[in-house]
Formats: structure tokens, sequence, C-alpha cells
């Protein structure tokens, strides 16, 4: 057990280095959200209307940017191959990082979620709703991603294909997240659209480690 | 006893070598030679089990290595290109981390005894970034002195050092022969007498 | 029971495949298609509600089933890649996924060509349309990752876990799309949605997918060919086969000259 405490601390004491590099993909989501009033229209009620989605979006691809940190700098160093080298299962050590980036990059996006949902005039009942999809889905987010970051860690040129290959990926849970706040603007149920959220995280939850074990191994060729 | 063989690796679907076999001895120095590109970092991840070859096997006391890799990696200490640290940690965080995730456990007077040795007083708490390229490679180093491995396996290590690092490393190699481990190495200077006996193997560039 | 695959493991084998099923596949494409395109386009009866317009589905639905199942074959030639280590599982994948790409698009485009008489635009955002559409982007983001790698053994295995990671999430993008296509759509009814087709219809649209099917083999194995020999430019196997088409382009040569 303590041993993967050891990488989480690690994780966690590396993050804390380098706060400048984390607050980056936050400032990204703010600045994109703050287009849409400008480049759609400020009317209360349209935001209203394409808020659930815009959050949505703009969390989904400012996840991207975050995400590349999440193997580049131990592949880059090479303690990635000390891990592999250690005796720890790969696997377990892939599902302790992701959760490390996604405990340090969550915190932050949930705090910041209060402005964002004002920027947007979101109802109580939709923040409730969005939140609730957003801590059901970033974890998901940041599993199926690390898939595709473990395969393009070691490629010079990361960011625009790390897009191309999760977006297509992604578009279920976009989906899913912004029928349950729409339905929450209605005053209705959305238990199912986050029960399904929550399966997939389930599913990603089992599978996504193997995955991420493998990318990696791939990487180091 | 590591032992490889029928090795077969390409990269880039150029063949570096085909059909490799190898044994090395606990009480042996291996140096490994060959020119650039010959294929020598490749067999040597290919010893360790980080790149799996085309073809063939590497035996570790007459175990394939992917049968027991913890076995294995619990006698290994591997050291390449990368130096295995992180650049906004310090000597003693990197150092201190490593040791738990290979569960060794050292008292902290020996982390710095071991720090002092390969000339690092004072230079424990910084930023590893902000150490010069043979100081860096010192700390990665250091790990020689802090896990009981019986295989030693470096690719390149002198890399970087001032004339003190590499006649500590050599006297270091010598005596970890001597003790009945057992090192596979390359280096693109020649081994001293302060190596001890060594064993040479060449790699040839195939075109 | 797939013994009898395994000699395929080898590029020299696969490459022998190829060249023996090439002709059969250009020939089958060619047969079935002319006969399927020039009986649905001609000959089939009309459509009692859609007119003429219809006849686009004798392109359009061929395509989209193919692009389906050519994607889902490249992730199980990802899967015997990766379960096996052959190397021409990987260099499958990759030859079969431009032609894959291609037909997606075909579908997109005839998919989006008949819905202009029917609903006066271009593009709608119809459940089957979408969902072809984030196919398409699936494919491009196998094929950017493998080119994306120098070591083309390493491009294969990335691709493949790629190729795979699409394969589970096709059917879970396919029924949130469809999902979501009845949140924000009204009552109409799908066009693509044939409640049941006539024989008279179906016979060519069966045809035209065995074509398309043809087409789609025939130009895999002309990649793949591609492919095997440019990777193992130096094995002794292609340098002979290059010698020999040397030889044999130079005697007809020499023929030529000589008959004049």
């Amino acid at each position: 057990m303590s041993l993967y405490q050891g990488i989480f601390k690690r994780d966690m004491h590396i993050a804390f280095n380098q706060k400048a590099e984390l607050v980056q993909p936050l400032m990204f989501l703010l600045m994109v959200v703050t287009l849409f009033p400008l480049g759609v229209s400020p009317s209360p009620d349209t935001l209203q209307r394409i808020g659930p989605g815009v959050i949505w979006i703009a969390a989904i691809l400012s996840s991207l940017m975050a995400m590349e940190r999440l193997f580049r700098d131990d592949f880059q160093d090479g303690s990635l191959e000390q891990y592999m080298l250690s005796g720890l299962a790969l696997p377990a050590v892939s599902a302790v990082k992701v959760a490390a980036h996604w405990l340090v990059s969550f915190v932050p996006l949930l705090l910041l979620s209060p402005l964002l949902a004002m920027f947007l005039n979101l109802t109580v009942d939709m923040y409730i709703a969005l939140v609730l999809t957003l801590l059901l889905g970033t974890p998901l987010l940041s599993l199926i991603g690390a898939i595709a970051v473990g395969l393009t860690v070691g490629l010079q040129k990361g960011g625009v294909l790390l897009a191309l290959l999760l977006i297509p990926v992604f578009i279920p849970l976009l989906i899913f997240a912004t029928s349950a706040v729409d339905s929450a603007a209605l005053q209705l149920p959305y238990h199912a659209q986050l029960a399904i959220i929550a399966a997939m995280l389930l599913l990603a939850a089992a599978l996504a480690p193997f995955a991420i074990a493998y990318s990696l191994k791939v990487s180091q060729n | 006893m590591l032992e490889a063989c029928g090795l077969t690796c390409s990269k880039r679907d150029r063949t570096l070598f085909e059909g490799l076999s190898l044994v090395v001895n606990t009480g042996e120095l291996l140096y490994l030679r060959g020119p650039n590109g010959a294929g020598k970092t490749s067999l040597l991840r290919i010893l360790t089990g980080l790149s799996a070859p085309e073809s063939g096997a590497v035996l570790y006391n007459g175990v394939n290595i992917s049968e027991d890799k913890t076995g294995y990696y619990r006698d290994l200490f591997y050291l390449g290109h990368k130096s295995g640290t992180n650049g906004s940690l310090s000597a003693l965080d990197n150092l201190s981390f490593w040791l738990a995730q290979h569960s060794i456990s050292v008292q902290e007077n020996t982390l710095y005894d071991v720090l002092a040795k390969v000339g690092l007083v004072g230079l424990e708490d910084v930023p590893v970034r902000y150490l010069s390229a043979g100081q860096q490679r010192r700390v990665a180093l250091s790990r020689l002195w802090l896990k009981p491995a019986k295989v030693w396996i470096l690719d390149e290590p002198f890399t970087a050092l001032d004339v003190k690092g590499v006649h500590l490393l050599e006297t270091s190699m010598k005596e970890h022969v001597r003790r009945g481990g057992l090192i596979i190495t390359t280096s693109h200077q020649t081994l001293s007498e302060n190596a001890g006996e060594h064993r040479v193997f060449d790699l040839e560039y195939r075109f | 029971m797939w013994k009898w695959l395994h000699p395929y493991a080898k590029t020299e084998r696969a490459y022998q495949l190829c060249l023996t099923l090439q002709p059969w596949f250009w020939v089958g494409a060619l047969v079935c298609l002319s006969i399927g395109t020039v009986w649905g386009l001609a000959f089939a009866p009309q459509d009692y509600q859609q007119g003429d317009s219809f006849r686009i589905i004798y392109i359009h639905v061929p395509s989209a089933i193919l692009s389906m199942g050519t994607y889902v074959a490249m992730a199980i030639a990802a899967l015997v890649g990766m379960v096996w280590q052959w190397r021409t599982a990987y260099m499958s994948m990759i030859a079969m996924a431009p032609i894959g790409a291609v037909m997606t698009f075909i579908a997109l485009f005839t998919g989006a060509a008949w819905g202009k008489p029917m609903w006066g635009a271009w593009w709608v955002w119809d459940a089957r349309l979408t969902s072809e559409l984030i196919l398409l982007f699936l494919y491009v983001g196998v094929i950017a990752l493998y080119g994306a790698f120098e070591d083309k053994q390493q491009a294969g295995k990335a691709a493949g876990v790629m190729a795979l990671v699409g394969v589970v999430n096709i059917p879970i993008i396919h029924y949130s799309v469809e999902w979501w296509n009845t949140l924000h759509q009204g009552a109409t009814i799908s066009k693509f949605d044939n409640p049941s087709i006539a024989p008279e219809m179906l016979w060519p649209l069966l045809i035209n997918l065995l074509g398309f099917a043809f087409f789609i083999g025939a130009v895999t194995t002309v990649r793949l060919r591609n492919e095997i020999v440019l990777r193992e430019l130096h094995r002794p196997w292609v340098q002979a086969l290059a010698i020999s088409q040397l030889a044999s382009k130079q005697q007809v040569n020499h023929s030529v000259k000589g008959g004049n």
C-alpha cells in the first residue's frame, strides 16, 4: 500500500513545484468560456441555453491541454523507466498517477466552477447537475485520455494529435453530461444520464489502467 | 548468471542484430563495444526487459525474465542515457522516492553518506535541474551504492563525469565484480585498469 | 482452428497471398459493381415515397455498412497483431485504414446528397450521418497516429491500441448519438430508416455491397503489397523480386526494339 502512496506523494510534490503549469489550463478554460458571450450573444437566455455545452466543451479542451503533463516529464527524464524496473505493477502505477493528476486538475476546476456558472447564467439546479457531471465525467476524461497520452508521450508533436485521437471518444460523455444539465434546467430528473456516465467511468476504471500500461510499453519500444 | 539466447532486434525496419547469444557469469564485467548506431543501447534495453526482442529470450539464472520479472528486478540496477531523476525535486527527494518505489529502506544517514561519497555535499536540497550535467549524473549513479543489486547494466555511465568521478565509478565496478556481482556496461572510452579485468564483446554495425 | 493462418505471419507468404487474391478481387469488384449499380440506378423500381432520388442508397448503404465493417476488420487485425505479434497483421491494419476512411467519406457525401432533394439542406445532423462523421474522425486519428511514428513497428502497435479503443467506443457513440438525436429532433421519421425493402430493390443493394467489399479487398491487397515491399526492402526475397521484375522489363524492351 505504501509503495503506491509514495508514487502519489511524489506526483503531488512535483505538481506543487509546477504550480504555474497547473494554472494555465484553468486560465484557458476561463478564456474559452468568455469567448462565447463575446462571439455568440451576451443575452442571459442564450447563455443559459448554451451554457452547459460551453462549459463541458471548454472543460474537455482544457483537460486535453493539462493531460500532456501526465507522463511527459517522467518519460523524458527516465523516471518512467525506473518505475518499469521497480517491480511495481505498471497498471497500478498508471492508475495512481492518473488519480493524482485528476485531483490536481479537478479541485481547481471545482473552485472555478461557480464563476463559470455565473458567467453563463446557470440556475442553481443546473449548477448542481454540472458539478455532479464534472465529478463523474472528469475522471473518465483522465482515464481514457491517459491511454492516448501514453501512446503519444514519446512523440515531439503532441498536442493537436492528442486532441484528434480523444475528441471523438469523448463525444458520448459530452452528450450525456450536457443532457443532464439541460434536464436540470427543466426541473426534470437526470439520474439516467448520471448513471450512464458512472457506468462508463466504472468500465474505464476497470480496463483503462491495463491499456495505459500497454501504451507506455509501446512508447518505450 | 545472465544469458541472452538468439536475440534479434530491428529498429525502423533495420535489423541491428540477429541471433545474438551471450553469457555473463557472476563475478564478470562485460564491456560492450561498438560504433554509434550498432545497437548497444537496444541490446542493453532488451537485457533489462524494457524492450522486447523480435525473437529470442533473456534468461536470468536460467529463468526467462519475462516470466519472473519481480525476481530479476530485485537484483537489477539499470542506468540508461536518461537519469531517472525529476528536475524539480532535490537529490534527496529523488532518491528517497526511488528507494520507496524499489522497496529499499535505508537510514537517512546512509543517504547522506552516499551523497557525500559522490561529492554532492551541500547540494542535496537543491532542485536537480540546477545542478550541472556531471552532478546530475552523480545523483543518478549514487543509486549504485543504495540498492544491493547483483546485476548492473549501465549504458555509457561515464558520460559527463570528471576524472575523479570516472575513477570512483571504475573502482566501484571492480569492487562489485570482486564481491560476485555482474556488470554489463558500454562506454566510448576504453575502461582503464581501475575497472579490473573485463571481457570485451564487440557489436558490429550492420548495413 | 486458426493454424492455416499462421504461415501468413511471414511477409513473404502474405505478399504471395495478395498477389493471388488481387485479380479475383478486381474482377469481382468490376462485375458486381457494374451489375449492381446499373440495376439499381436504371432498372430497379421507383420508390413510392421518394421517387428516383432514393436510388442513391445503392451507393450510400453499402459504403456505410462497409465503413463500419472495415473499422471492425482493422480492430481485429490490431488484436491479432497485439496477441500474436504478427507484423503482417499491423501492416494489413494500416493498409485497410485509408480505404475505410474513403468509404466513410462516400457514405457521408451520398448521405448528404440524398438530403438535398428531401429536406432542401446539404447537411442535417441526423443520427446516422453524425455517427458516420465521428467514425471518419476515428479513422483520421488512427491514420494520423501511425504517421507520427518513425519506427513503423512501434507505429503499428500504437495505432492498434487506438483502433481497439475506437472499436469499443463505436457502439457507445452510436447509441449516444441516436439518443441525442431523439432529444433534439421533432417527430420526423428519419429517411434512413427503411421499414422493409422490396426484393427488387434488395438484390442490387446486396450485389453492390459485395462489389464494394471486393473493391475494398482489392485496394487493401495492393496497399498491403506496397507496405510489405517498402518495409522489407532489405530482405533477400524482395531484392530477388525486384531484380526479376527489372529483368523481365528489360526483356520486353529488347523484344520491342527487336520487333522494329
